[in-house]
């Protein structure tokens, strides 16, 4: 009835307000201000428009004043590319099983595990990232385990590799890989599975032929969910990296700490933007395509 | 929905859980036992002491971050559950497009990497020349509070019949009646879940913080983070592991305010 | 007198639907009445329902309720209550509170409802339930708490969605029964939907029988069934055998019709403006045809040979299947002494009486 459309256009529409401001028009903010020149002095040459911070990523100046190749800013590309794609992988090799086996359990028991597994996540990523810091470091738990044990002769030397961001990134970002791809398991049939079974199928091909074909739009979301916050990542590799293995969220960090320069932080922001609307997209192909076929 | 058992389908998927959740707990167990450490030296065990928790509270810094913390984290849970309520309720009946486009709105500051939504802010703040410090921290807080606390309302609003809002109308309920006496009694484990989940992601917030705070503006992530760059102390210990406890306490709620069924709740009238 | 409720030309098409849920409905509903709003799902009875409630708005057209235009006016300022197909009890709330619910939004003072609940609770034999919470309560107690709030502010009009559909079939005799108790009590308006015929013929005092979202007939019970306005009501309300035929003589409105798929001839009061040598559709309810002496002269008009390929007996009848030349299907229900022992594979001689043949267009 029209009071009532009134009535809830009313209600939803302050929320929606909020959120294009403080998300949407920061968002297109920092696209215009990507293609800014960048001031004297910190900030933003207003009103000028340039390329020069897209141009930045993969060239400088060099002292005579000609445009060079330079790599340093891709190769930090390359690495975040890296660890995110490495983390995707660790994840979903632990995520997976451990999904399968919380499916065979109990609904009770299945709960409660969901909950310990989505524990961890709501604690502070700062609070996670040290706990790793005083298990990894030199003297550090491991260190004396391993030592004690005489694993290792000498101090570990972990901390501050990209090993340690490896391990941090895989720790922050489990319950994501873990959730979807349980959600997806549960979601099928488990006479699917019978079926199967019943027409000779050995418990390998179960798995591969049935189970893992019909889950993977939750596989598929899995990685989408780590990847992205993994490409973006910023205390990890902080904490653990030790500023050796920095990635793209340090480099746009340092562009409104140290460097001051905005536009090309603004320009990297939008790169990540771009690589998550990219995922998302083919996220969804993937499960379009998969809901197509019954 | 009806949840079955699925067959065991690989071998050894049970030792990989376990080692799953050894991996998931040992940071917080670890951390949980060297606060309790009576030792100065955060690596060698001196006996059990709770004196770092002592140590802790009595640092005004941290009271005066915790302060700034509850601030934020209460203003910001506060307004973004309001928020979501609203806006859930204002979608319930949508048509098809409507809701797509304001629940992709709604997930935004959920799948936007926090850095980006950091620096867009922070361009945001200082380019309209909005002074940074707790109220910057506040808007900011409640952008990301809004979809945490949006998805347990949803669900909880979805397990209603519709009907049921429909029959306070028809049994001459005003609009405000009807969210009075039907909608909040029924949603409320859902809103006090939400609340819950934004309250703490709040709290816990560091990296968006850490960019729109100002001077002066300080909450305990950031202190926390500062503290953690110069080194590991046990004061940090027991500071951290204060901030899991809190947590684990606060989610727990939530989680069981989750799986209360939507019948055994008190309200009514007494006539 | 006005009525209690006037439709006049509603219309309504939800968006991104492809056809109008109601295609232009007039419905006047007379005060005291209870009257049924019967249909296929999808038909637009339970839009037709929202619309008189104040759920939905119509597109065109008018809704009067006492001969005041509703408009807009939102289902808390419209005299009218419910009865939800779910029930919609609230689950929060006690039985009695439940039933409190209206008159408190309504102001009524504490007293007054106190003693109302108690009226309502034992009208519908809810006494000692009153601390209950819904999901406590039976299906046919649900049932009752829902009318029961639904009644206890005395509204004008009462609406009904499919209440009985959740009931088993015994449960389901008896609230039919006490639904007519409390309309006759109450004299409140009933407005009743249902797809089920049987359960509108039984409880209504008329009904409206609706397709595609448009009214195909109104009438009594009696009216509607044995008059149908056309052959979809003749289908959609009782058990109709339809035979394809051709006129072939006619006396006044009586006509002699050749069956298309046998010889026989078939007489009808009331050939309606059939012309000789056009086709038609003769509909025969199968407890209007009898049987009729085995071996009987073929060329007899208003007799049918059928061959039997199955018998159904369900106690008191028996209903006789059978196909003719063309595959058209019959069937007879015949009262077990009636019967006789006609047996499958027999072949029959059907009498059909000349007042039970209704002529349609095809």
């Amino acid at each position: 009835m029209i009071g009532q459309r009134t009535h809830k256009i009313v209600q939803t529409a302050p929320t929606m307000v909020f959120l294009a401001v403080f998300m949407i028009a920061p968002l297109v903010l920092m696209a215009y201000v990507s293609v800014l020149e960048r001031g004297a002095f910190g900030g933003v040459a207003w009103g000028k428009l340039t390329g020069v911070a897209y141009e930045k990523l993969l060239m400088e100046h060099d002292l005579l004043g000609n445009l060079v190749f330079n790599g340093d800013y891709i190769s930090i590309f390359a690495r975040s590319f890296e660890l995110a794609a490495i983390t995707s992988a660790l994840t979903l090799a632990v995520g997976l099983p451990t999904a399968l086996y919380m499916t065979t359990l109990a609904p009770r028991r299945a709960t409660m595990m969901l909950f310990l597994v989505t524990l961890p996540f709501w604690t502070n990523l700062l609070v996670r990232n040290f706990a790793w810091i005083l298990i990894l470091r030199n003297g550090g738990q491991l260190d004396r385990f391993l030592q004690g044990t005489g694993l290792t002769r000498g101090p570990l030397d972990i901390l501050y590799t990209p090993v340690a961001t490896g391990i941090g990134l895989t720790y922050s970002f489990l319950p994501f890989m873990i959730l979807p791809v349980y959600v997806a398991l549960q979601r099928i049939d488990p006479r699917l599975i019978e079926a199967a079974f019943d027409l000779g199928a050995d418990r390998l091909r179960v798995l591969t032929r049935v189970v893992i074909p019909l889950a993977a739009p939750g596989i598929a979301a899995g990685v989408v969910l780590v990847f992205v916050p993994c490409l973006g990542a910023y205390v990890s590799p902080e904490l653990l990296g030790g500023g050796k293995s920095l990635m793209i969220g340090n480099l746009i960090e340092a562009q409104f700490g140290a460097s001051r320069n905005w536009p090309f932080g603004a320009a990297l922001a939008l790169v990540l933007v771009g690589v998550l609307l990219l995922s998302l997209a083919l996220l969804s192909r993937l499960q379009r395509r998969t809901r197509r076929t019954p | 929905m009806k949840r079955e058992r699925a067959p065991r389908l690989m071998t050894g998927a049970g030792v990989v859980a376990a080692l799953t959740f050894a991996f998931l707990y040992l940071p917080i167990v670890t951390l949980v036992a060297l606060s309790f450490n009576a030792n100065d030296l955060t690596t060698i065990w001196g006996g059990f002491s709770p004196k770092w928790y002592g140590v802790v509270v009595a640092n005004d810094d941290i009271l005066r971050a915790t302060r700034n913390s509850l601030i934020v984290a209460g203003t910001a849970s506060l307004a973004g559950t309001a928020a979501s309520l609203a806006a859930a309720l204002g979608l319930a009946g949508a048509g098809r497009w409507e809701r797509t486009l304001a629940e992709g709105l709604l997930a935004l500051p959920l799948l936007v990497p926090e850095i980006v939504t950091a620096v867009a802010l922070l361009l945001t703040f200082v380019i309209v020349g909005f002074p940074l410090g707790l109220t910057s921290v506040i808007i900011a807080h409640t952008v990301f509070c809004i979809p945490f606390a949006y998805y347990p309302i949803r669900s909880r609003l979805a397990a209603l019949d519709p009907a049921l809002m429909e029959a306070a109308s028809d049994l001459y309920a005003s609009p405000w009646q009807r969210f009075m006496r039907i909608e909040l009694p029924l949603l409320a484990p859902g809103v006090l879940a939400g609340a819950l989940l934004a309250f703490i992601s709040s709290l816990g917030d560091f990296v968006i913080t850490y960019f729109v705070a100002g001077p002066g503006a300080t909450t305990l992530p950031v202190y926390i983070y500062g503290m953690i760059r110069v080194g590991v102390t046990p004061e940090v210990n027991a500071l951290t592991a204060i901030l899991l406890f809190v947590t684990i306490a606060v989610i727990t709620v939530a989680f069981l305010l989750g799986q209360r069924p939507e019948t055994d709740q008190n309200g009514g009238i007494e006539s | 007198m006005t009525a209690a409720i006037g439709i006049s030309a509603v219309r309504k098409t939800f968006p991104g639907a492809e056809h109008p849920a109601l295609a232009g409905v007039s419905l006047d509903i007379a005060e005291n009445e209870f009257f049924t709003l019967l249909g296929p799902s999808g038909c637009g009875k339970t839009t037709l329902l929202r619309i008189i409630a104040g759920f939905e708005t119509p597109d065109a057209g008018e809704l009067r309720l006492g001969g005041v235009a509703m408009g807009t006016t939102p289902p808390n300022k419209r005299s009218v209550n419910t009865v939800f197909q779910s029930y919609a009890l609230f689950p929060h709330m006690s039985v009695a509170a439940n039933i409190a619910f209206a008159l408190e939004m309504l102001g009524r003072p504490r007293d007054a409802i106190r003693a109302r609940v108690a009226e309502v609770m034992r009208l519908l034999r809810l006494e000692g339930l009153g601390d209950r919470r819904p999901n406590q309560l039976s299906g046919g107690q649900q049932q009752r708490v829902a009318l029961g709030r639904a009644l206890a502010s005395a509204p004008k009009v009462l609406l009904l969605d499919e209440p009985l559909s959740a009931l088993d079939l015994k449960l389901r005799r008896d609230m039919q029964i006490e639904l007519k108790r409390l309309q006759a009590e109450t004299g409140i308006t009933f407005v009743f939907v249902t797809h089920d015929q049987e359960e509108a013929l039984t409880m209504s005092n008329r009904i409206a029988v609706m397709r595609g979202g448009a009214v195909m007939q109104v009438g009594g019970p009696a009216e509607i069934y044995d008059r149908p306005a056309d052959l979809f009501v003749a289908d959609f309300i009782g058990e109709a055998n339809l035979m394809p035929a051709v006129l072939v003589d006619r006396k006044g409105p009586q006509g002699r019709f050749r069956l298309t798929g046998s010889d026989a001839l078939v007489v009808a009061n009331d050939a309606g403006t059939i012309g000789v040598g056009e086709p038609a559709m003769l509909m025969v309810r199968p407890e209007r045809i009898g049987l009729g002496p085995l071996n009987a002269a073929p060329c007899d008009v208003g007799v049918i040979a059928l061959r039997v390929d199955a018998l159904a007996y369900s106690g008191s009848d028996l209903m006789l299947h059978g196909a003719l030349a063309d595959g058209t299907r019959l069937r007879a229900r015949l009262s077990g002494a009636a019967a006789g022992d006609a047996a499958v594979g027999d072949t029959v001689e059907l009498i059909v009486p000349p007042d039970a043949v209704r002529v349609y267009r095809p």
